[in-house]
């Protein structure tokens, strides 16, 4: 509650990024339903989909884009497509395009004087950004003459601009070879670090294992789950192989989990991994011989696939 | 502020995509030749070979002005529906608009960048395409229009009124459609204005009033005629400018368009703009 007693806007936290039923249709098309999530600042979030699951079209809505059929956002503790706000926002687009007559570090300029950036601090914003991107050696160059992944290393020098708060990034590494990729996430890395929050859009999945915090999945333009990665993926799992396993044995391993076997390796799923070393001496006591123990966890992608396939079938009822 | 850097964007991309060093190059090419006929239309005599009677001459001198600047004007309202039609929707096809749109930049600082950037162009084209014709003419011919000034004004006007229509409509359709559309319009008012002017002559109040209605919907044409306006002799508008014969004719006019008219073709204009801006704010991109 404020002072006087009144209820606290929704955006009073300030997060980086809050959406409460925000709803788009093109038409008869619903391109978003429902979306209700919190990203913090500072907070690498991973934004999931297949293709055509709304991810930007909720990009475009945070941005002012586009407007929204239903529902609300706040986008660092304002509605969002707040002019001002734009300014301590940092966006690369999915399909996008720079001025090809114009050099790299032109591009650069006119971003600089769009976002207001003060003049005094350009030469250093643009050279920051063509060097956090590996573009030195570029700036002179027309736009039109980069190749599509160093176009979007561009692009994400162009978001970096201005020391943004938030920064969106719309499949930043689809046309990235794996170098570039790796340079994507250490940018995004440097980002948490100091304290901006990252809107990561991707259906790159090992990209957002590797460096999100927290991520939704989204298909059919509404949220199938989010939450911390770890949560997400589950408590994992454990897989033994052994010899001489006897009923005592199965049983002990049958306690801590669901039992199953594969390729001659009992797999054991929902296992706390602060209960493996007491499952391992309770097998070993039953008499059995244990050769490996590996954790066994569900990746995101195939969290990912079950989700999308339960929701398939959800709808296929 | 960042209507300013648009706009300078505009002028530079025009100037990086060498659209203005092909219209100098092609503008001095037919100044050129324009001249070297202004000169041979100088030395001309009557088939007995007497003198023509300088009079005269000026009358011929002034009537091939006007087609010459009717071609310039054809070409200034050609090019600028050209680069007009796809400045909007271009950016927005491309992927060009999502990345500054999405800066705190509102659009109706696009819009008015766009139209300003678009507009400087067409002042400069029609400054130096105007001043350097003149000087030409008046070098090989000795011939000065009344109104030069003037005469640059309304061509700029017609520029800017095309310019922005497209403008509108790229904001909508693309480039393409916008370009085609403008200039359907474009020369639907020209013979509306011409069928007004006949309408008139022969006192017929429905085609009169059909060209009176083009000539508010679309402006150019009625600004055209300020051009022609400015470019003829005193003489010949006043005397022999008087017969009614000459009345439909596009390429002479005995009148310029009234004050009431020219505040209508700025309200246009303002008009149009903010179309412009409504429309382009209302769309998603």
């Amino acid at each position: 509650m404020t002072p006087d007693g009144t209820a606290a806007p929704p955006s009073a936290d300030g997060a980086a990024v809050r959406t409460l039923e925000l709803t788009k249709h093109y038409g008869a098309s619903v391109a978003l339903s429902g979306l209700t999530m919190v990203v913090p600042r500072g907070e690498v979030f991973g934004f999931l989909g297949p293709n055509g699951s709304g991810k930007t079209t909720a990009v475009k809505l945070l941005l002012g884009l586009s407007r929204p059929t239903g529902g609300e956002a706040w986008v660092l503790g304002r509605p969002a497509g707040d002019r001002q706000t734009r300014s301590r926002v940092g966006y690369l687009p999915e399909l996008f395009r720079y001025q090809g007559w114009l050099s790299a570090a032109e591009v650069l300029g006119l971003h600089c004087r769009l976002a207001g950036v003060a003049r005094s601090e350009w030469p250093g914003q643009i050279s920051g950004a063509l060097s956090t991107v590996g573009l030195t050696g570029h700036a002179d160059a027309k736009v039109e003459t980069f190749s599509k992944g160093m176009q979007q290393r561009l692009g994400l020098g162009v978001a970096l601009l201005g020391n943004p708060e938030l920064v969106i990034l719309d499949e930043p590494t689809s046309a990235l070879d794996p170098v570039g990729r790796a340079d994507t996430r250490t940018i995004i890395r440097h980002l948490r670090e100091r304290g901006c929050a990252v809107f990561l859009n991707s259906h790159l999945l090992g990209e957002v294992e590797q460096i999100c915090d927290r991520a939704a999945v989204v298909a059919d333009g509404h949220v199938l789950a989010i939450g911390r990665l770890d949560e997400l993926l589950g408590s994992g799992g454990v897989r033994l192989r052994l010899t001489g396993l006897t009923d005592v044995g199965r049983a002990a391993l049958a306690r801590r989990g669901t039992l199953a076997e594969h390729d001659g390796w009992f797999v054991v799923d929902g296992v706390d991994a602060g209960a493996v070393p007491e499952l391992v001496a309770d097998v070993v006591a039953s008499g059995a011989r244990v050769y490996a123990v590996e954790p066994v966890r569900q990746t995101l992608e195939e969290r990912f696939l079950s989700l999308i396939e339960a929701e398939q079938a959800r709808w296929q009822r | 502020m960042a209507a300013l850097t648009i706009a300078r964007l505009t002028t530079r991309e025009a100037a990086r995509r060498k659209l203005l060093l092909a219209l100098a190059i092609l503008t001095m090419i037919v100044i050129g030749l324009t001249g070297w006929g202004f000169q041979h239309l100088s030395t001309i005599t009557n088939p007995d070979g007497s003198q023509i009677p300088a009079s005269e001459l000026r009358l011929a001198v002034s009537q091939v002005l006007v087609l010459v600047e009717f071609m310039f004007s054809a070409v200034l309202a050609l090019s600028a529906v050209v680069v007009a039609s796809p400045a909007i929707s271009s950016e927005i096809e491309s992927g060009v608009a999502l990345s500054m749109l999405a800066r705190p930049v509102s659009r109706y600082q696009v819009v008015l960048g766009k139209w300003l950037g678009l507009g400087a162009l067409i002042v400069v084209y029609v400054a130096a395409t105007t001043t350097l014709e003149l000087i030409v003419v008046r070098a090989t011919t000795g011939y000065v229009p009344p109104g030069p000034v003037g005469l640059a004004l309304y061509l700029s006007a017609e520029g800017i009124v095309i310019m922005s229509l497209a403008l509108l409509i790229s904001t909508r359709l693309s480039g393409m459609t916008a370009g085609v559309i403008s200039l359907v319009l474009f020369f639907l008012a020209w013979i509306g204005g011409i069928a007004g002017a006949i309408g008139q002559v022969f006192g017929s109040i429905g085609i009169k009033n059909a060209g009176t209605i083009s000539q508010l919907l679309l402006p150019t044409d009625a600004l055209w005629r300020g051009s022609v306006y400015e470019l003829e002799p005193v003489l010949y508008r006043d005397v022999l400018g008087a017969t009614t014969e000459r009345a439909g004719n596009p390429f002479f006019v005995q009148s310029p368009p009234s004050v009431a008219y020219l505040v209508w073709a700025a309200c246009w204009v303002v008009l149009i703009v903010s179309l412009t801006v409504w429309s382009l704010h209302r769309r998603e991109v």
